[in-house]
């Protein structure tokens, strides 16, 4: 339809093409220098072991959530929205306070062993395959749990409706209902989880390492930092690139939102049957709820003595994780908020370009990349922070642009030629219309870029020095010096930060919007 | 006077078209079976849409380079025509200064505006605290602040019951009667177009026919309206 040129006409295309630039120069400065390159048989193992461990995570995190999810979707129990609501946490908890709650539960001195030793059994290692897969289905079960039970909700209140007037047993149910449910949402679960996995680099640093569990992000960040050999790194960041840029892809054309046939928008609860798949449904419940808890309340349990005695680097490092991630939200925010504005009357291939092109790579390739452009100009350590925080605009981009784009998309339906029939336009439309109707999105969304930008580790574990190290990395130094209870009291101060941030934009949000 | 000169719309199939005057002042409904373009008709007006071919001109002066706000139109919708996170009063101001810096004139010419339509004291409510009713009205009230010369109704009373329809459309001639403005209103219900008190324009085949008077209309129908009033 014919219409008339948008003010942000201007705006967003130069945005999205410096955007663009801030992906696709490290990309290519990672092909110049790394083309060429011959990897050795280290670098092939640490490919199998990427592509390994990330099938491995995808597989058992969604297998696992299965059951879960079902139990959710069918039971109704006091605590249930409490339950749903831990879910979501995992996706906002720093990976190395992941790691850390997972090392005090399943680690050599932890409960498990404990257990084990008392009842006369061999203790077990969390180090190498699967500890990583173990750190990656804690982190990633949640989500798997979350997307399946929505494709669960999705199943036509008149589909179950019929089922029961036909008498299905579960397994019938099973058959008919949620078998085919499975079929569409399972492969897009998983293959989510896959790239997730494959960009792992925090869970890998700690609980993998030497030739048999080293994945490509590690290999680059050993090439960076002990043997300086750039040459290597770039191609190691080129062969990331490559398979995570194919992972995403498939990734991209599976996930698709549940939607099993057309019904009437009514929800209808499928049948709780009783008898042992009731047991089965507690016992899923309950060991999903321990497997969650459990390790997080070993980081409360063995952080809060050390709170008042906190090793020196702790604080100024929370100061500089806070400043980061601070600027990284605004900036990410502002950035999507112009993207998604511009894209809200039809798609602006240049927006949603630069809002897509970083879902296929990762931090350590994109500093990989701006190591090598930065470093012949200046020492890339003394701009450590400036990098992290471009990294993490470009990397939390395509969130917050997914959460904005169907709000402002929805806005400009809803009061768009009501907004330009009254001249609204610029600061005012700004200031009247855009932030009071969005501060709920923008707020949720600026929240999670914030509590994202306050867990990383990824690009700053590449350029720190002491002098640059933000809170997640001084955890995971205190955690390889075996200073445990010094990393727990550090991690229950990062925790608590990224959440507090992502409590502080999303509340503000809601409050805003109210 | 507005002029439409040779106005042409295409949208792949769908076409429209339109080459009349209509003096200022005018009440003109716009009616015609459901797709046949009448508020694509408006939007064209309104600068929502840009025609593919034509102009549109007020007072002889080209609007084509106008964006929608600055147009000497005020536009009504079916829905929406309030923005739900403001006031009855901000939105109002709207109409006066998008800013929102209201000067104490402004607000009392705002207060003006509400007594005007029967909504003093409720200045100070959220869109959702009003019935359906006292938002049209407040709607059409911020019309009345805008003052603007041209005044398109876009079915903003269908949702309406016919007391209360007929109610806001006696208002709507009471407002028009204060500012003389010229009045495009597009309806489906011949009544409304009766109760208007003007001209018609028909839609038909992709034209808009020049308005006529609705009177005159009805009591001697061409065979297009004979066949949508006997589907009504």
């Amino acid at each position: 339809m014919a219409s008339r040129p948008r003010p942000l006409s201007l705006l967003a295309p130069a945005l999205a093409v410096l955007l663009l630039a801030l992906v696709l120069a490290p990309l290519a400065a990672v092909g110049w220098r790394g083309a060429g390159v011959s990897l050795g048989p280290a670098d092939a193992a640490a490919v199998r072991f990427s592509i390994a461990q990330a099938l491995l995570s995808a597989l058992f995190s969604t297998l696992l959530a299965i059951p879960v999810a079902r139990a959710l979707a069918r039971r109704r129990f006091p605590g249930r929205s409490a339950l749903i609501t831990l879910m979501g946490a995992p996706f906002l908890l720093p990976a190395v306070v992941a790691v850390l709650g997972l090392l005090a539960v399943f680690g050599r001195s932890g409960l498990l062993n404990q257990v084990l030793l008392a009842l006369g059994f061999p203790p077990i290692s969390i180090y190498g395959l699967h500890g990583v897969v173990l750190a990656h289905i804690f982190l990633n079960l949640p989500l798997a749990t979350r997307m399946i039970l929505q494709g669960w909700l999705a199943i036509p209140a008149e589909r179950i409706r019929l089922a029961q007037s036909l008498g299905f047993r579960p397994a019938e149910t099973f058959r008919h209902l949620e078998g085919p449910m499975l079929r569409e949402v399972l492969p897009g679960v998983a293959m989510v989880i896959l790239v997730i996995c494959l960009t792992s680099f925090a869970v890998v640093l700690t609980l993998g390492g030497g030739p048999s569990a080293t994945t490509i992000e590690l290999a680059i960040y050993q090439a960076v930092r002990f043997e300086f050999d750039l040459a290597r790194a770039a191609g190691l960041a080129g062969l990331q690139l490559a398979v995570g840029a194919v992972a995403a892809l498939v990734a991209w054309g599976l996930a698709r939102p549940a939607a099993f046939g057309a019904g009437l928008d009514r929800r209808l609860d499928l049948s709780a049957p009783d008898g042992w798949r009731r047991w089965v449904d507690v016992l899923a419940l309950t060991m999903a709820a321990l497997f969650l808890i459990l390790p997080l309340a070993a980081v409360l349990l063995r952080g809060v003595p050390g709170l008042l005695d906190l090793p020196a680097a702790v604080l100024p490092a929370a100061g500089r994780s806070v400043l980061v991630a601070l600027v990284s939200t605004v900036l990410a925010t502002v950035a999507a908020l112009t993207l998604a504005l511009a894209s809200s009357r039809r798609t602006q291939p240049l927006a949603e370009a630069a809002a897509t092109l970083p879902l296929a790579t990762s931090g350590l390739v994109l500093g990989t990349g701006l190591f090598l452009l930065i470093q012949p100009f200046a020492p890339p350590m003394r701009l450590a922070l400036p990098v992290t925080i471009l990294v993490n605009v470009a990397l939390s981009l395509p969130y917050l642009y997914r959460i904005l784009l169907p709000e402002t998309r929805a806005l400009q339906a809803g009061y768009g030629r009501l907004a330009e029939s009254l001249g609204l336009q610029g600061w005012s439309r700004l200031r009247w219309l855009i932030l009071p109707r969005l501060a709920r999105p923008l707020g949720f969304g600026a929240g999670i870029a914030a509590a994202l930008s306050m867990g990383d580790l990824g690009v700053i574990a590449l350029f720190a020095g002491q002098q640059q190290a933000t809170l997640p990395l001084v955890v995971s130094q205190l955690t390889g010096a075996y200073r445990i209870e010094a990393a727990a009291s550090a991690a229950l101060i990062l925790v608590t930060l990224s959440f507090a941030l992502f409590w502080a934009f999303d509340a503000g949000g809601r409050r805003a919007a109210a | 006077m507005l002029r439409l000169d040779r106005l042409t719309y295409r949208q792949g199939d769908f076409q429209l078209g339109a080459d009349w005057a209509a003096p200022a002042g005018s009440r003109i409904a716009v009616m015609g079976p459901s797709g046949a373009g009448k508020s694509t008709f408006l939007s064209l007006i309104a600068g929502f849409l840009k025609p593919t071919g034509g102009k549109i001109l007020w007072q002889g002066q080209d609007l084509a380079a106008l964006p929608p706000g600055n147009r000497p139109l005020t536009i009504l919708f079916q829905d929406q025509n309030l923005f739900p996170h403001l006031t009855v009063a901000q939105n109002l101001g709207l109409g006066l200064r998008p800013d929102l810096r209201l000067t104490k004139a402004d607000q009392a010419r705002i207060a003006r505006a509400l007594d005007r339509v029967g909504l003093a004291g409720l200045d100070a409510r959220r869109p959702a605290q009003l019935s359906g009713g006292q938002a049209s009205r407040a709607a059409l009230a911020r019309a009345l602040l805008r003052a603007r010369p041209i005044l398109l109704l876009d079915e903003p009373f269908a949702a309406l019951g016919p007391a209360l329809r007929d109610e806001m459309l006696a208002l709507v001639r009471d407002v028009v009667d204060d500012t003389g403005a010229l009045v495009l209103m597009v309806t489906h219900d011949p009544d409304d177009a009766l109760a208007l008190g003007g001209m018609m324009a028909f839609v038909s085949e992709g034209i808009v026919l020049p308005p006529v008077p609705t009177a005159d209309l009805f009591a001697d129908p061409t065979p297009e309206v004979q066949a949508y009033l006997r589907r009504k």
